[in-house]
């Protein structure tokens, strides 16, 4: 992998950022304070030459681990966004036919229903890849969204040339995936290249890391000793272990996640 | 460690041809799949009572295994000896075009499947056009279940050069015809055993023989812009180096606004210098030397390689909404940057895709493939999709619907360029001290032009004349400009052919627009044919222009033949004559329209002159 190879993944992902910018408002983009979302924003500073020009969301269950939250605390003067805190409603609240695992990771849906509904935005930036799941290999830059949330995966609008779907009939929204072309060790290499801060779950302690971070009630560390940047890249040359293998919610039934992502998970 | 750009592959073929099949087997045998997909997909197989299905690895949706089709554009990564390469899967379904052109259109490549026993079908040949049309010239042909045939040397042969024969009719090459059993893995990673008669590249091989399309810096310089930014002092305008170089202290100019300025500086973020060049691929910020008016779509180029400059363009497209287009419609247009309306002039061609011959229609309609001309009331930066694929392709949208995407051909538009006003940024606007209110006041009316289109013989001249007559009587500031005086002098260097016909035109706009500055009620009477130049004039009097159709129809104006000019047209001793070689474009929406043919001289007269007595009435504005 050579540096040209992410510069030009860098370089679309700002096109696309700053089309996004220019064509739908109001725009604000979802801060899982993961390394993702963290690459997101350090590319947003680069497309806006310093700024980042839109609210930043963290869509909060309360449930974090206490190292996001202090990650949180620290990035957001640093680099002077503008964070929104949103609440994310209780569980208890949720579809209860739905695996607990899903059912938990639901509650971010509802949490972003409510921002929508109560902001009216009509884009929301968010750092999801293809590669790391395969329903997520079948979305759009830009993908329209109705009032309800929900994303109709059979009926996507076409995209090509970089002429991305930017207008949406009122209620409806768009979520905007400036990163759906990067890997998971595309990202790595870049935060390595760019000295990204990374929240320090992610490198390993007595033998256990976080590869992807989500609640704690339903995200659980892999066995690994890659305790740097450089170790996390070897490890991930050579895995063949999915991303999301912590994932609780991604083994609890063959469609747990499409039916989240169908009614408007990210 | 893999060292060459990563591939970008699209799968295309009929259905159930073994794309899917392929796909899944291409994955594994490359060692690509994630641990425990291989066997996922044995007992999903299993649980099915079928033999492994390998085409199961990309149906990653519980809905698409109920049904068996794949349903959208998926992504999917391996290696091969060489390279990383990336594939997009395409699936077969008709109604699913629109699916494959989002994949398909960013692709380097296409491996087209054929199924060994049922040959080219419908949706192979459709989708081999669609790669033509989306500009992917490296194509790979698979002919696919040789274990169904035999592994009959005969029958390979045949299929394979029914596909060949029919991508050189479109102008493709296939760059290798292999003949592979997708789902035992011949003749993909290598050569089977199965067909020793087979001498050529295993799959692998040929892709690793292919080229990554990559921006071009040796092009000239198309940079859109994308946006503005003012975050603090600076005014930073962003866009993407489509092709070519910029530098810093390029001379740019800005299309279609024709306006010019220095690169003052490149901008960045982050630690290092400021960069002095940036390359085609770049997302750049650049500031300007002098403060011009630049906005999002407009193109910026280096002055000696501008794009062209026409409101009027070919393109060849495919159309993807269940209402037809039909000449007349109106759309909008995204191009580069750019957004405009745009209607459809005429519909030229509809390709059968079976025969590649013309369908018998001038509808188009959904998954059709064809060729129209369209018109924008702005003149378009635009370029032949040859010369720069970014600024030479575009999409049509339909309310909050994309139902178009085409390529531009510009073969007969000519560039008009040489026709806009320069508009430097050395000049500046010297304000008069007088008021445009005091003028009128003075003058006891408002400055106008009244512009009368119509075809030779309509009675143009005759009405300027009348109505000139008429409300000089009446006190007015009133001049007629008329075509052969105006010959005479101001236009004295052109002639006939279509750019000094234009220039002509846009010279009388820009006087006469003059003339109403200095609150004269000015009347032109010039054929003016094109809507386009029309449209120019319009612009430079903004405000208070009104457009006259002095309509007579073409036949009473031949009887009429006042300079006997029809039968000298009809004869062939004056070419391009407007209504009998050349076309008249009539005014979509006039401000006024009289016909000459029906009414009487002295009607027609009347009608002007209440027009302009109302129009330029001080109150009136
Ligand atoms: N005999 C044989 N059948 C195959 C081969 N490749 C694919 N098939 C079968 O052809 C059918 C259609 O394949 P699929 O990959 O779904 O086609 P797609 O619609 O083009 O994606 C499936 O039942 C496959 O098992 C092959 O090489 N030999």
């Amino acid at each position: 992998m050579t540096s040209d190879h992410l510069r030009q993944l860098e370089q679309r992902t700002i096109y696309i950022l700053r089309e996004a910018y220019s064509r739908v408002k109001p725009l604000g983009m979802l801060w899982s304070i993961g390394k993702d979302s963290n690459a997101l924003l350090w590319m947003a500073r680069k497309a806006f030459f310093g700024n980042v020009p839109f609210p930043v969301i963290q869509l909060d269950t309360d449930m974090e681990l206490p190292e996001v939250y202090a990650f949180r605390d620290r990035i957001v003067p640093e680099w002077n966004l503008r964070l929104q805190v949103e609440h994310c409603p209780p569980e208890a609240e949720m579809d209860q036919t739905l695996p607990p695992a899903t059912r938990a990771a639901a509650r971010k849906t509802e949490g972003l229903k409510n921002l929508i509904r109560r902001q009216g935005y009509r884009g929301i930036l968010l750092g999801i890849r293809r590669d790391e799941q395969s329903t997520r290999a079948k979305e759009r830059v830009f993908s329209p969204r109705g009032i309800d949330g929900a994303w109709d995966f059979r009926d996507q609008p076409p995209e090509f040339w970089d002429q991305y779907k930017t207008d949406v009939p009122d209620g409806a929204h768009l979520r905007i995936h400036p990163l759906l072309h990067w890997t998971e060790l595309d990202i790595w290499l870049y935060t390595r290249q760019e000295g990204i801060p990374i929240v320090p779950l992610y490198l390993a302690r007595d033998g256990k890391r976080y590869r992807s971070l989500g609640e704690k009630n339903i995200t659980f560390p892999i066995d690994s000793n890659a305790s740097s940047i450089d170790e996390i890249i070897a490890e991930l040359e050579t895995t063949r272990m999915p991303e999301r293998a912590g994932r609780a919610m991604d083994h609890e039934a063959e469609d747990s996640f499409e039916r989240l992502r169908t009614t408007g998970y990210m | 460690m893999v060292d060459a750009a990563q591939l970008r592959l699209v799968v295309v073929g009929h259905v159930d041809h073994g794309k899917s099949t392929l796909i899944g087997r291409l994955l594994h045998d490359t060692g690509s799949l994630p641990d425990g997909k291989a066997e996922e997909v044995r007992a999903i197989s299993a649980r099915r009572g079928m033999p492994v299905e390998w085409s199961f690895v990309l149906d990653a949706l519980q809905a698409e295994r109920d049904q068996a089709i794949t349903i959208d554009t998926t992504r999917l990564w391996f290696r091969t000896a060489r390279r990383s390469c990336v594939i997009i899967d395409a699936p077969g379904h008709r109604e699913f075009l629109r699916n494959m052109i989002s994949g398909a259109a960013e692709a380097d490549a296409a491996i087209l499947v054929v199924d060994a026993q049922e040959g080219m079908r419908e949706q192979t040949r459709r989708h081999a056009y669609l790669l033509h049309l989306l500009g992917i010239t490296q194509v790979v042909v698979v002919v696919n279940k040789m274990d169904a045939c035999g592994f009959s040397e005969a029958r390979f042969r045949e299929v394979g050069s029914a596909a060949t024969g029919y991508l050189a009719r479109i102008g493709l090459h296939p760059v290798a015809v292999i003949p592979i059993v997708a789902r035992d893995g011949d003749n993909l990673g290598q050569a089977s055993g199965r067909m020793p008669w087979y001498g050529g590249p295993s799959l692998l091989e040929s892709l690793d023989g292919l080229l990554v399309a990559a921006p071009d810096s040796t092009r000239p310089l198309r940079l859109p812009i994308q946006d503005v930014y003012k975050f603090d002092e600076r005014r930073i305008l962003v866009g993407r180096v489509e092709a070519g170089r910029l530098r810093v202290g390029d001379s740019l100019l800005f299309s279609p606004s024709n306006r010019s300025a220095r690169v003052a500086t490149i901008e960045s973020w982050g630690p290092g210098n400021a960069p002095l060049e940036a390359g085609a691929g770049d997302s750049v910020g650049f500031t300007l030397d002098e403060p011009v008016f630049v906005e999002r779509g407009d193109v910026a180029s280096h002055h000696d390689q501008a794009p062209k400059l026409s409101p009027l363009f070919r393109c060849h497209l495919f159309w993807l909404s269940d209402r037809p287009l039909v000449p007349g419609r109106s759309l909008r247009l995204k191009l580069a940057t750019d957004e405009a309306r745009v209607s459809v002039e005429t519909v030229e061609r509809v390709v059968d895709t079976e025969t590649l011959e013309p369908v018998d229609r001038t509808e188009v309609r959904r998954n059709d493939m064809a060729t129209v001309v369209l018109r924008c009331r702005e003149l378009l930066s635009l370029d032949p999709h040859a010369e720069s694929p970014a600024t030479g392709r575009c999409a049509l949208i339909d309310g909050f619907d994309t139902v178009a995407g085409g390529v531009i051909d510009l073969v007969g538009f000519p560039d008009q360029r040489p026709t806009v006003q320069r508009r430097s940024s050395d000049l500046y606007m010297v304000e008069h001290l007088l008021s445009a209110e005091a003028r009128a006041a003075r003058n006891g009316h408002a400055g106008a032009v009244i512009w009368l289109t119509g075809l030779s013989g309509a009675g143009k001249s005759t009405l300027a004349m009348q109505v000139e007559r008429e409300l000089f009587a009446r006190g007015y500031a009133i001049y007629v400009l008329d075509g052969d005086n105006v010959r005479r002098g101001l236009n004295a260097d052109l002639g006939f052919a279509p750019e000094d016909r234009a220039e002509n035109i846009r010279r009388v706009g820009e006087v006469a627009a003059l003339f109403a500055d200095a609150g004269v009620v000015v009347i032109t009477a010039f054929i003016s044919p094109y809507r386009a130049d029309r449209e120019r004039a319009r612009a430079a009097a903004a405000g208070c222009f009104h457009e006259v159709y002095v309509r007579a129809d073409l036949a009473t104006c031949e009887r009429r033949d006042p300079k006997g000019l029809y039968q000298r047209a009809r004869s062939g001793a004056v070419a391009e004559f407007t209504g009998i070689s050349a076309p008249y474009e009539e005014p979509e929406d006039p401000e006024l329209l009289v016909d000459t043919a029906e009414n009487s001289l002295e009607a027609c007269v009347a009608a002007v002159v209440r027009y302009v007595v109302e129009r330029t009435a001080i109150s009136a504005g």
